[in-house]
């Protein structure tokens, strides 16, 4: 059910982007009001409702680095080989995975997302290998808290 | 010759083959590979199959084969994610022979402090040339309990060793000594899905830091030439060497079983029908190759070609003289030939 939804997020890559950047800085605007009250003590509930949201939507797997925004709104860690910069050369005639002939290639699915969205053009840009000490972080924290940029672009 | 950068190796009096050469204006390493190139020839490379042995001289035998025929070899890193000898171990004793390997680094099996290490031990030892793959998921290989490591991808890791090359300095920012002198490559299939963004995928590449692109097994001219066609206009080719693949085949069942089993070969049914209906399969393999190598050849902005010849490499040299794309020149090959080799050892 999740890889459908997963898939349908894809199909309306534009409409998804449109309401990530619509609510996006609503989320952290908040975030950022409710770290000033609360300090960490609700990074536990806020991480979870971020893993339930993107979980639903994109399969996300709260690497703590996401790059959705310039993948096409295709989750890069559902690529067998954790690919950031995709595909890699053994994506199957029919477009699914090599790993995981079941599923369809995250990477030929952004190529596809990207190419639906008005910035879809980021997913020419290099995106460097995951910080593994991010893991199971919430980005929408980082962002609040000023760790990483809001705009994916303007991370190094 | 940069004189000041050569001063840092030890006293070599060039009498061994395996010395470094100078490195001329402009390049990036030292290897003869990388002077092939920019002196503007089409170039040949193949790979060689590391064996399931710790003996040397395997090795340097295998290398024998192609002795005259190609500029570069590439020694595969578990490929197919099946255990062999290491690609650094094959790549140091075919340096202390003369020849110019490629070391292919695959992001399966090592971590970013494992692949930095190498990286500095195959200058260290000699290698001149990378090849950045992600690898085959260890699903593929006869260890497929084995935990998949892909700290980086393909991209990241190019990056990580230009860094390495251009910076003088690890990821994290630690300052080495001396740089590796490593020419830079990445590979693309242009012949697999996304097949129209598969250009987009190689400016990603060139960006990253490849200045020469070993591509997969060729057998499909029209997709080959949309996809230079598309290069050509991304300006792609006049940044970076553009090496095709390509296969020899032995018969028209191996082609079928590649084409059903191995990741990422696109094998068109013409090209099979013909085979099978020769009246000498394997003969007419070796000219399926030598025809695809001089199409390739006619390609505006194709810098050369590979030879994927698994379990056929006694082939090479035939396929090679057979297409007639060195044009009468002939790459470097030992002076000493292997039965010397194994007469002193």
């Amino acid at each position: 059910m999740s890889y459908r939804i997963r898939l349908f997020a894809i199909r309306h890559a534009r409409f998804f982007e449109g309401l990530y950047n619509a609510v996006n800085p609503a989320i952290v605007g908040t975030l950022k009001g409710v770290n000033k009250v609360f300090g960490r003590k609700l990074d536990r509930p806020i991480t979870a409702m971020e893993r339930g949201l993107k979980g639903v939507l994109f399969d996300c797997q709260m690497c703590g680095n996401c790059a959705l925004s310039k993948t096409g709104m295709s989750c890069p860690m559902n690529c067998p080989k954790t690919i950031r910069n995709g595909p890699c050369g053994g994506v199957r005639a029919d477009g699914t995975c090599e790993v995981k002939p079941e599923m369809k290639c995250v990477w030929v699915q952004a190529w596809d997302g990207a190419s639906r969205m008005k910035g879809g053009d980021a997913i020419q840009d290099i995106e460097f290998a995951v910080d593994h000490r991010d893991q199971g972080k919430s980005t929408w924290l980082r962002i609040a808290r000023g760790e990483i940029a809001e705009k994916v672009s303007d991370r190094i | 010759m940069i004189e000041s950068e050569l001063s840092h190796n030890p006293k070599r009096d060039g009498t061994n083959p395996g010395d470094p050469l100078p490195r001329l204006d402009g390049h990036v390493s030292h290897g003869r590979f990388e002077q092939v190139l920019r002196a503007g020839h089409f170039a040949v490379t193949t790979e060689i199959a590391p064996p399931d042995s710790a003996d040397p001289t395997e090795v340097l035998r295998r290398a024998s084969l192609f002795d005259g025929y190609v500029d570069a070899i590439n020694a595969t890193d578990g490929s197919g994610a099946h255990c062999h000898m290491s690609s650094l171990a094959v790549c140091a004793i075919l340096t202390r022979a003369g020849y110019s390997p490629i070391l292919q680094i695959s992001c399966r099996d090592r971590n970013r402090i494992s692949i930095q290490g190498d990286t500095l031990g195959a200058a260290a030892l000699g290698v001149c040339n990378v090849l950045c793959l992600s690898g085959d998921d260890v699903s593929a290989g006869d260890h497929p309990e084995a935990k998949p490591v892909f700290d980086l991808d393909s991209i990241s890791l190019a990056k990580t060793i230009r860094t390495m090359r251009d910076d003088s300095q690890f990821l994290s920012g630690r300052k080495l000594d001396l740089a590796p002198r490593l020419f830079i490559g990445s590979s693309i299939n242009p012949f697999v899905p996304p097949i129209k963004n598969r250009a987009d995928q190689l400016a990603k590449k060139i960006e990253s830091g490849a200045e020469y692109i070993q591509s997969q097994y060729c057998f499909d001219m029209p997709v080959l030439k949309d996809f230079m066609a598309k290069a050509r206009d991304l300006g792609l080719t006049e940044k970076a060497y553009i090496i095709i693949g390509v296969g020899v085949l032995p018969s028209a069942k191996t082609a079928r079983w590649m084409r059903e089993n191995v990741p990422g070969v696109h094998i068109p049914d013409e090209i099979i029908r013909r085979q099978e209906q020769a009246d000498k399969p394997k003969l007419e393999g070796r000219k399926i190759c030598a025809e695809i190598m001089q199409q390739v050849k006619e390609i505006d902005g194709v810098a050369g070609v590979h030879i994927m010849a698994y379990r056929q490499e006694k082939w090479v040299g035939d396929v090679v003289k057979r297409s007639g794309v060195l044009a009468g020149r002939k790459p470097w090959a030992p002076e000493k030939s292997f039965a010397d080799i194994q007469a002193i050892s």
